[in-house]
């Protein structure tokens, strides 16, 4: 648990208060570093190398000449201070250096020291710096303070992207044997097993037929949940925690509702077990490749002719806007479909259609909100239109819920705030930063709940489910209060031939 | 023609090298370093007519920064819409005869300055007042909004109150560009107006003010999104594909 008291709630005022600023709040706050048997099999060495300062140093030239982004939100920033209040975590912890700016400067004063003509021979005047043991302390506990959640770049007039300093930060550090053991041990059982949480084959399989056994048990009707199926048509490719965590598996289960009843094949690729890729928070395009990669592998042996993503959002980012680059073309997939579709972009689709029938009120005990998941909305899109990603789960959630709500407008859409969980920080050692940084979100919340009483949460992806479970209940509310946008689905959804169907036939005829 | 003018003279010459070479130099590189994944904040236009309507907005409007801060907005884009006003009424220091739009302009061109400063003024107290912005400060940030208040004032100090020879400063320039050099009154506010904006050029290509070429080449601004439409591969990333893919 956390050693902060807990927090209490603060209401949501009309002009919201911007905290005074107090210094080293979270200078405690570090993930646990990796061992060398998390590091070597992502290529960076064991423990930290002897010369690490020039090793780095090397590096963030290496890096400055690999992206565009990093050299010009490097060389660019004027220090206005527009996005010093849009960072939750700064909002939740008042740490300075969980300002935007401020912990891109962290990066920024080692660039100017070595890589600018003034840092190099006026470093007074720009606050250029060395690389010192404490300069590489500060990097490891602030970039491992940021979610890549992208906020801060939708206010930004240059568009600067904190989260893509961060995870350059990530690299060199990865790069000197610096790396976080959360990230890089999960993206090691990506490499071996093909998922998140390890889970091999038979586990999978396992996991699946306890879901028909549970669905037919509910409904009547055998819906299957095939597993490296040869032949199917879509390959579903979903975040490993949709297999058993709360409320994950209850989207899963309606994303397999949605494709019966749709009458489409499909099936999952234990080798593909795992949507999420968490190359992208540490930086590594290598290994955000090679983890993509396994999708292209899975789609091709199993000859799929489509592929659709489960409710993740940086996952989604990773399939929407960097699968074609990494692991495409797809060239041999069904050319009437974008490769990849969210499970949102199917599901809206057959409802637009009118080939799923939806009884609302099933969700009658429920008054829902939706929360923006901040990759979904700020990396990526659904649908034909810019905002698709906003407008497709909204409109999925009215079909499904006779109340809905949304929080205030400047904590949703683009405007949305990270859970506080997400880019790679969603571990037990930074739980303190976890509930802090989720209180903008809390605040949000509470506003509705008193409004529209609002009693559940709608989100898409697994990191925010995961992480709203857990730091829910620091702020009073119940972990069960988050739910899957599928699960709405599926509570709702009339199987034809289910036990459901028959009572809605006999309330219609009473 | 005299020792300080002839000073003046050769520091306008290198102040312009440095500007402009500097500047070519760092537009090169923000050119030619590649953008190997689309990260455009969404939600972003589809179409490359989108993007241009974008970066036109965030150019003259600036939309993000109108989301994210009406204080800073309001006198940052003072600050900048004075600037331009009054460098494109400069144009006539540079041209004989003076174009006529450019000629249209100075009226307006003068009260243009006023604007400028204020703005500027307001930048400076935010960063001064408010705890978050001071903490970001650096010293450099301090002496850029002094320096570009310097400049305004002089300019200001010249148009409203004491004047100056006009006429003679236009001698000046042109003789310049045409490399019939010329003297320039002996003013010391003149003087302390052209030395400061030649330490501005100088300054440019090595300071923050590269936001102004970078801002064209941010990918979260000029980039469409279309990645699932169009492929988008950087040269560096094929060679990976080639060796192990
Ligand atoms: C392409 C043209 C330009 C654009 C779009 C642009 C845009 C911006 C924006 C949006 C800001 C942040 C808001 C603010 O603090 O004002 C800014 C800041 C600044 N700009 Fe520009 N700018 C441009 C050219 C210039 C030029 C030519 C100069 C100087 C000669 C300049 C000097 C500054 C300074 C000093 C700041 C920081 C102000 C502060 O300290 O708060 N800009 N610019
Ligand atoms: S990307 Fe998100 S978490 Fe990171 S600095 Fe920006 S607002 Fe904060
Ligand atoms: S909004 Fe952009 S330019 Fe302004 S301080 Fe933040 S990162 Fe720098």
């Amino acid at each position: 648990m956390a050693e902060q008291p807990a927090f209490d709630v603060p209401e949501l005022k009309p002009y919201p208060v911007i905290p005074k600023l107090v210094e080293d709040t979270m200078a405690h706050s570090q993930p646990f570093v990796a061992k060398s048997d998390f590091q070597e099999p992502l290529g960076f060495p064991g423990e930290r190398v002897d010369d690490w300062q020039d090793v780095a140093i090397k590096k963030m030239g290496e890096l400055t000449d690999r992206y565009r982004s990093l050299q010009v939100f490097l060389d660019s920033c004027v220090k206005c201070g527009a996005c010093t209040d849009k960072c939750h975590y700064y909002l939740g912890t008042t740490d300075p250096k969980n300002m935007p700016v401020a912990r891109q400067d962290l990066f920024r004063k080692v660039y100017r020291r070595y890589y600018t003509f003034a840092g190099k021979y006026m470093p007074w005047l720009v606050d250029a710096e060395d690389l010192t043991e404490e300069v590489l302390d500060d990097w490891y506990k602030y970039f491992h303070q940021c979610s890549q959640c992208r906020r801060c770049s939708v206010y930004c007039p240059y568009g600067i992207d904190t989260a893509e300093i961060s995870m350059a930060a990530r690299e060199v550090m990865d790069s000197i044997g610096k790396g976080q053991k959360y990230c890089n041990e999960i993206i090691g059982k990506v490499h071996t097993i093909g998922n998140n949480l390890g889970l091999p084959e038979p586990a999978l399989l396992d996991t699946l037929e306890g879901l028909e056994e549970e669905v037919e048990e509910d409904t009547g009707v055998a819906v299957k949940f095939p597993l490296d199926q040869k032949g199917a048509d879509i390959l579903l490719v979903t975040p490993s925690a949709d297999f058993f965590a709360e409320p994950h598996v209850d989207g899963l289960i309606g994303y397999a509702k949605v494709l019966h009843e749709a009458g489409l094949s499909w099936t999952l690729s234990s080798h593909a077990s795992e949507a999420a890729n968490f190359g992208m928070f540490i930086g590594s395009y290598e290994n955000m490749r090679k983890v993509a990669l396994r999708i292209r592998e899975a789609a091709l042996d199993l000859g799929v002719k489509r592929i659709v993503f489960g409710e993740c959002g940086h996952a989604w980012r990773v399939a929407y806007s960097f699968l074609n680059t990494l692991a495409g073309p797809f060239d041999f997939l069904d050319p009437r479909y974008p490769v990849p579709q969210h499970i949102c972009e199917v599901t809206h689709g057959l409802i637009q259609e009118g080939r799923l029938r939806l009884d609302k009120s099933q969700n009658d005990g429920m008054v829902l909100t939706y929360h923006d998941s901040c990759n979904v909305a700020r990396a990526s899109r659904m649908g034909d239109i810019p905002g698709g990603q906003f407008e497709i789960p909204r409109a999925i959630i009215r079909a499904s819920c006779n109340h809905f709500y949304d929080m205030p407008a400047d904590t949703v859409r683009e405007a949305t705030y990270c859970c506080g969980g997400g880019g790679g920080l969603l571990t037990d050692d930074l739980i303190e930063l976890r509930v802090k940084g989720a209180l903008p979100r809390m605040e949000a919340l509470q506003q509705v709940v008193e409004d529209h009483g609002v009693t559940h949460m709608a989100a898409i992806c697994a990191i925010c489910k995961s992480q709203f479970a857990k730091v829910l209940t620091y702020y009073g509310f119940q972990m069960d209060q988050i739910v899957s946008v599928h699960q709405l689905v599926s509570n709702a959804i009339i199987l034809t031939g289910s036990e459901q169907e028959k009572e809605a036939e006999l309330s219609e005829a009473a | 023609m005299d020792a300080a003018s002839l000073a003046l003279t050769f520091l306008y010459y290198g102040a312009t090298l440095v500007l402009v070479l500097g500047l070519a130099l760092r537009i090169r590189r923000y050119a030619t370093v590649p953008a190997p994944l689309k990260i455009p904040t969404t939600p972003a236009p589809i179409s490359r007519t989108g993007v241009v309507l974008r970066m036109i907005r965030e150019l003259t409007l600036f939309e993000s920064l109108f989301k994210s801060n009406k204080w800073i907005w309001l006198f940052g884009w003072m600050f900048h819409f004075g600037l331009l006003l009054v460098l494109l009424r400069h144009l006539r220091y540079f041209t004989d005869p003076v174009w006529g739009w450019v000629a249209f302009l100075q009226p307006y061109g003068k009260y243009a300055s006023l604007m400028m400063v204020i703005g500027l003024l307001g930048l400076w107290f935010r960063r001064l007042a408010v705890d978050r912005v001071r903490y970001i400060s650096a010293l450099s940030d301090h002496l850029m909004l002094a320096l570009l208040i310097a400049i305004g004032v002089t300019g200001i100090a010249m148009t409203f109150a004491v004047g100056t020879d006009v006429v003679a400063v236009k001698a000046f320039f042109l003789g310049l560009m045409w490399f019939d050099w010329q003297t320039l009154p002996s003013d010391p506010l003149l003087y302390s107006h052209l030395i400061l904006v030649a330490l501005l050029m100088l300054v440019f290509p090595f300071s923050k003010l590269l936001h102004a070429p970078g801002m064209f080449f941010s990918p979260t601004r000029n980039q469409a999104d279309n990645p699932r439409e169009h492929r988008h591969v950087s040269a560096w990333a094929l060679k990976l594909e080639k060796g192990n893919g």
